[in-house]
């Protein structure tokens, strides 16, 4: 069964990373339910985002009339650079043959094409709130990506590579350590997670409030199946965040080897995780006010600085000199 | 050792009696008795040591040698006649109403726990103490700089707490430093901030804590000397302060700070002695940049005052520098030097600051240039001006012409190319007081201006003092300077 | 040895010095008068626990009661009076404009590369594990200066004073298991003394410019007219 499983290894990639993809939805519908019931809503069903994801895509898709090609390509081309980027990250096991490519800079410059390309087809039709929705993710998205990587470079740090699935296995192999530095880190990643998955109090994904929108701003002439892959982008980039949180900083249950039963003990862990995660985003967001879009960069360089804490901290405390 | 006690004690009871008592002629009165039963008791503790030698008290907390009890003997002087001043002058405030009578009372005590305070900095053996006993004194005097409430006074004491409580948390950190230099060394915990343990294994020290611990506790300590370029607060509080304020910081606190960073000095050397340490000179190359800065930059700062008090406290600045400096070079010359020139610029300053006090009081303003034919209007105070900025300018015979002399010939002997900045310095303050000095003593009257009631004797006293140590320095005197400089240097001077 | 070797409280020491740390940013960055000052009480509690956390670790007793001592102190004693005091100015909602704050905090940052460098031969010669916060503590000092230099608030200035304060109680703490119980106590004593003093201050200085913004005091310079025209 083990050499099987070994022998499978790009299939269990691919099929983790297709268990990524659709398991995205899931979240954010999690987080969305949370939400209601705190706020003493009724709460949808959670095969809700799929539904009207199937419901987009059989839609027309209507295009406006200047139109360029680039917008019309740009869903797919966001869409495939964040699943790419989903690929990346170990949502099971460290152990598989996708570790090779999962550096944390790569992660980052998925991230950036995505982001590049959304930019772009938010000017594309030249109306108002596309370009402002444009020049705020770009402007913000400048100050949360050295942030991001300020983190990664902590991680790095203590654990003396960028790959991804070596930083989760030396810290899972670590045991129980805690240290200042991924305090920080922490603190830092989910300050940027926040931002660049535009949640409360960055960003609003339940309203279209023209002042403040900057993630809906962009995504405002899309219809039909452009649009669902749109949505579903954004969603999968909650869910990166979300995975990239809980893996790294606790990577408890996380399988090292691919036994089914270790496996399974994965899928489970990262579950739990997920959903407490999931339970502690609804809270936040209940409890916290919409900023103004002008505190976002103070916000940003908060985590820019937490991240610099970060790893300012592991050399001055962890390294024995 | 209990002349020791009693000459803590009784400035410490005379602040809490002090406080409680209401009526501010009598708390002049009383403020002139405690000071003279201090003085009293320092002299008796004084003697006690020039007979017995140094003295440490059980349990190690308070340590009298040489070097500090002639500096507690100068302390508890200058506050006695510095109260006989304070007096008469404080009641001439009072009767202008610039003070209410409650603030007398905060005055009065304040002016003795300053004294308590500078005394337990002088006595103690604990350099953990000390600087408690340092901080204690600054905030002793804030209240004092800021007694008469004008927005500047406000301005001057806020600029001095802040400055010297930055400054003097420099000094904090470097004294936990040299706590941490000696964990290394010393088994018992509770004594490892006591100066003659620390003393005792000085050369055992590791040399990189303690040239770093040096570092902030010069910068800490020298906040409170008036180093440039940590002086801002000095010429603010001594200008906008009460004068005897004035009279005391300068003549008091400033040796203080000057007392601790030598004593600190004490026991780096030993440690920076280490054969595997490449600079074992760092502390004293340290203090003569700084007193170097400080003595050619106040010098020119001389030239540009407007206010009579601003431009002494400018000239304390370049003494200050001049001693840090002497203390630095370290030969038994240069220390002897500068533990008289101590001695002498403590005297003369407090003195002219006592006769600054009666000039402002006739001419009714600080502006030099308002004031004018004090020789005229009233020649006491005209000729003690005089006297006592000759004096301080180093003219023979006064004493602090002999100690800069001996300060020159040992720089000349360890760093002949100095002498030319020495000499071009004092030339330079020499200039800045007199082309001051010479249109407010003579000059014509301006009208309406009368003599007030002042009373001279401290300055007669203290300039005759200075007199005398220029002339001739009495024998025990000497012998006193010399066991500091052999305490100080390890040599002999006489 | 690295971080991993020490034992579970020894990190958590670790943990609460690198929080301390960030307390200090957090007061450089904070322009809201009472969010500071609840920062600050922050910073008293972090350097109270790391304490006591210092004192369990190795066996210290009498640190238990230097912990008291900040607890009571630092943590609440002094951002009560304050609170009282600024509340009774009024000022209590002021929020202060910090002058390029961008700019601050990574002077701050790079205070703190500054006191690694310093503390590294230092830390060399101790064997204890809170050795590496020794940096740590010279940078709360430094950036406390920093906020002073920094700020033009006397009430910010002041909590800028008192986390010095606490950066100076941290480096002895964590240096050498704290100074002689004398000493600490002297040191507390003069540190009240001087709270209450910038109290009294706090209203003279509001008396004689209307304000609390230090940057108009500003009579005395070395240019200024004749300033003491009183006597």
């Amino acid at each position: 069964m083990a050499d099987l499983l070994t022998l499978n290894g790009w299939l269990l990639a691919l099929l983790q990373a297709a268990l990524f993809v659709a398991g995205a939805p899931l979240l954010t519908i999690w987080v969305k339910r949370n939400k209601c019931r705190l706020q003493n809503r009724r709460a949808p069903s959670l095969l809700q985002p799929y539904r009207d994801l199937a419901k987009l895509f059989r839609k027309q898709v209507v295009l406006a009339e200047n139109a360029s090609p680039l917008f019309r390509c740009a869903p797919y081309i966001v869409f495939a650079a964040t699943v790419l980027a989903a690929a990346t990250i170990p949502l099971l096991s460290t152990n598989l043959p996708t570790a090779a490519i999962a550096d944390m800079i790569v992660l980052v410059g998925f991230l950036a094409v995505g982001r590049f390309f959304l930019a772009l087809a938010g000017m594309d039709i030249g109306t108002a709130f596309g370009g402002m929705g444009a020049s705020r993710e770009v402007s913000l998205s400048s100050l949360a990506e050295p942030a991001m990587l300020m983190v990664i470079f902590t991680l790095a740090m203590s654990a003396q590579s960028t790959n991804l699935s070596s930083v989760v296995q030396y810290l899972y192999d670590a045991g129980l350590v805690l240290r200042p530095s991924l305090l920080f880190a922490l603190l830092g990643l989910l300050l940027v997670a926040v931002a660049e998955s535009g949640r409360i109090p960055v960003d609003n994904p339940a309203t279209h409030l023209e002042l403040t929108m900057v993630h809906e701003a962009m995504i405002l002439e899309y219809s039909g199946r452009h649009l669902a892959l749109m949505e579903w982008a954004a969603q999968l980039k909650l869910m990166i965040f979300g995975v990239l949180i809980v893996n790294i900083f606790f990577p408890w249950g996380i399988a090292t080897e691919l036994s089914a039963s270790a496996l399974f003990i994965g899928l489970l862990a990262v579950t739990v995780k997920l959903s407490l995660i999931g339970v502690v985003l609804a809270f936040a967001e209940t409890s916290l006010a919409k900023m103004r879009v002008f505190l976002v960069p103070q916000f940003l360089n908060l985590a820019f600085l937490l991240a610099l804490l970060g790893a300012l901290s592991h050399i001055i405390l962890e390294v024995d000199i | 050792m209990n002349a020791l006690y009693l000459t803590l004690l009784l400035p410490l009871s005379g602040a809490v009696l002090l406080a409680l008592i209401t009526n501010p002629a009598l708390a002049g009165w009383l403020n002139i008795a405690v000071c003279v039963s201090t003085l009293l008791a320092a002299v008796n503790m004084a003697l006690g040591v020039l007979e017995n030698g140094p003295m440490l008290t059980p349990g190690g907390m308070f340590y009298i040698d040489a070097f500090n009890v002639y500096l507690v003997a100068l302390t508890a002087f200058v506050g006695v006649t510095t109260a006989i001043f304070s007096r008469p002058y404080m009641g001439y405030v009072l009767g202008e109403g610039w003070v209410r009578k409650g603030r007398m009372r905060l005055y009065h005590a304040m002016y003795q726990g300053f004294l308590t305070t500078m005394l337990l900095a002088l006595t103690t053996n604990n350099l953990g103490i000390l600087w408690v006993a340092v901080e204690g004194a600054t905030l002793a005097t804030v209240l004092l700089v800021s007694l008469y409430r004008t927005p500047e006074s406000v301005e001057a004491a806020w600029k001095y707490f802040v400055l010297c409580g930055v400054g003097i948390a420099q000094a904090l950190f470097g004294t936990v430093l040299v706590y941490f230099a000696t964990a290394n060394v010393l088994q018992a915990p509770d004594i490892g901030l006591h100066w003659t343990e620390l003393r005792a294994v000085g050369a055992q020290l590791d040399p990189t804590v303690m040239s770093i611990a040096f570092v902030f506790l010069l910068v800490g300590y020298g906040t409170k000397i008036g180093l440039v370029p940590l002086h801002n607060w000095l010429p603010d509080a001594h200008s906008e302060g009460p004068t005897p304020m004035s009279a005391v910081l300068s003549g008091l606190l400033l040796n203080v700070g000057l007392y601790a960073v030598v004593r600190i000095k004490m026991l780096v050397d030993p440690a920076l002695a280490d054969p595997a340490w490449d600079s074992p000179q760092l502390a004293g190359h340290l203090m003569m940049g700084f007193g170097l800065l400080s003595f050619l930059v106040a010098g020119l700062f001389l030239h540009r005052q407007q206010d009579i008090k601003r431009m002494f406290s400018y000239s304390s600045i370049e003494h200050m520098g001049l001693m840090t400096f002497a203390f630095g070079i370290g030969g038994p010359l240069a220390t002897f030097g500068a533990l008289l020139h101590m001695t002498v610029h403590s005297l003369t300053k407090s003195a002219i600051f006592v006769t600054v006090g009666h000039a402002t009081h006739i001419a009714g303003t600080q502006a030099i240039e308002k004031i004018r034919g004090l020789i005229k209007t009233q020649p006491h105070v005209g000729w003690g001006l005089l006297l006592g900025t000759a004096a301080i300018a180093g003219f023979p015979p006064f004493g602090v012409f002999t100690s800069e002399f001996m300060l020159l010939t040992a720089t000349m002997e360890s760093w002949p190319w100095l002498t030319v900045a020495l000499l071009t310095g004092l030339a330079i303050a020499f200039a800045g007081l007199f082309r001051n000095l010479h249109p407010m003593v003579y000059g014509n009257i301006p009208e309406g201006q009368v003599p007030v009631k002042a009373n001279m004797l401290p300055v007669a006293v203290h300039l005759l003092l200075v007199l005398w140590l220029g002339l001739s320095i009495p024998p025990f005197l000497a012998q006193w300077f010399d066991q500091a400089t052999l305490l100080i240097t390890g040599r002999h001077f006489l | 040895m690295t971080i991993a070797q020490y034992s579970l409280s020894e990190q958590a020491v670790l943990i609460l010095a690198a929080l301390v740390l960030f307390t200090s940013f957090a007061l450089l960055a904070q322009q809201r008068m009472l969010a500071s000052i609840h920062v600050f009480a922050w910073q008293g509690v972090l350097v109270a626990a790391s304490t006591a956390m210092i004192a369990g670790v190795y066996d210290k007793h009498h640190l238990y009661f230097s912990a008291l001592l900040t607890m009571g102190l630092k943590a609440m004693l002094m951002p009560w009076m304050l609170r009282r005091l600024v509340e009774r100015l009024g000022i209590a909602h002021q929020v202060e404009t910090v002058v390029r704050p961008a700019l601050v905090l990574l002077g701050a940052a790079a205070l703190v590369v500054f006191s690694y460098y310093v503390a590294l031969p230092i830390e060399k010669l101790s064997s204890l594990s809170t050795r590496n916060t020794i940096a740590i503590s010279m940078a709360v000092v430094l950036i406390g200066m920093l906020m002073m230099v920094a700020r033009r608030q006397a009430v910010s200035q002041v909590v800028g004073f008192m986390s010095m304060e606490n950066g100076l109680f941290f480096a002895a703490v964590v240096s050498t298991h704290g100074m002689p119980m004398v000493v600490e106590l002297g040191i507390a004593f003069d540190v009240l003394v001087a709270a209450v003093l910038f109290g009294v201050f706090f209203f003279q200085i509001r008396d004689s410019i209307e304000s609390l913004d230090v940057d108009r005091l500003n009579r005395l310079s070395e240019n200024s007219e004749i300033t003491g025209v009183r006597e």
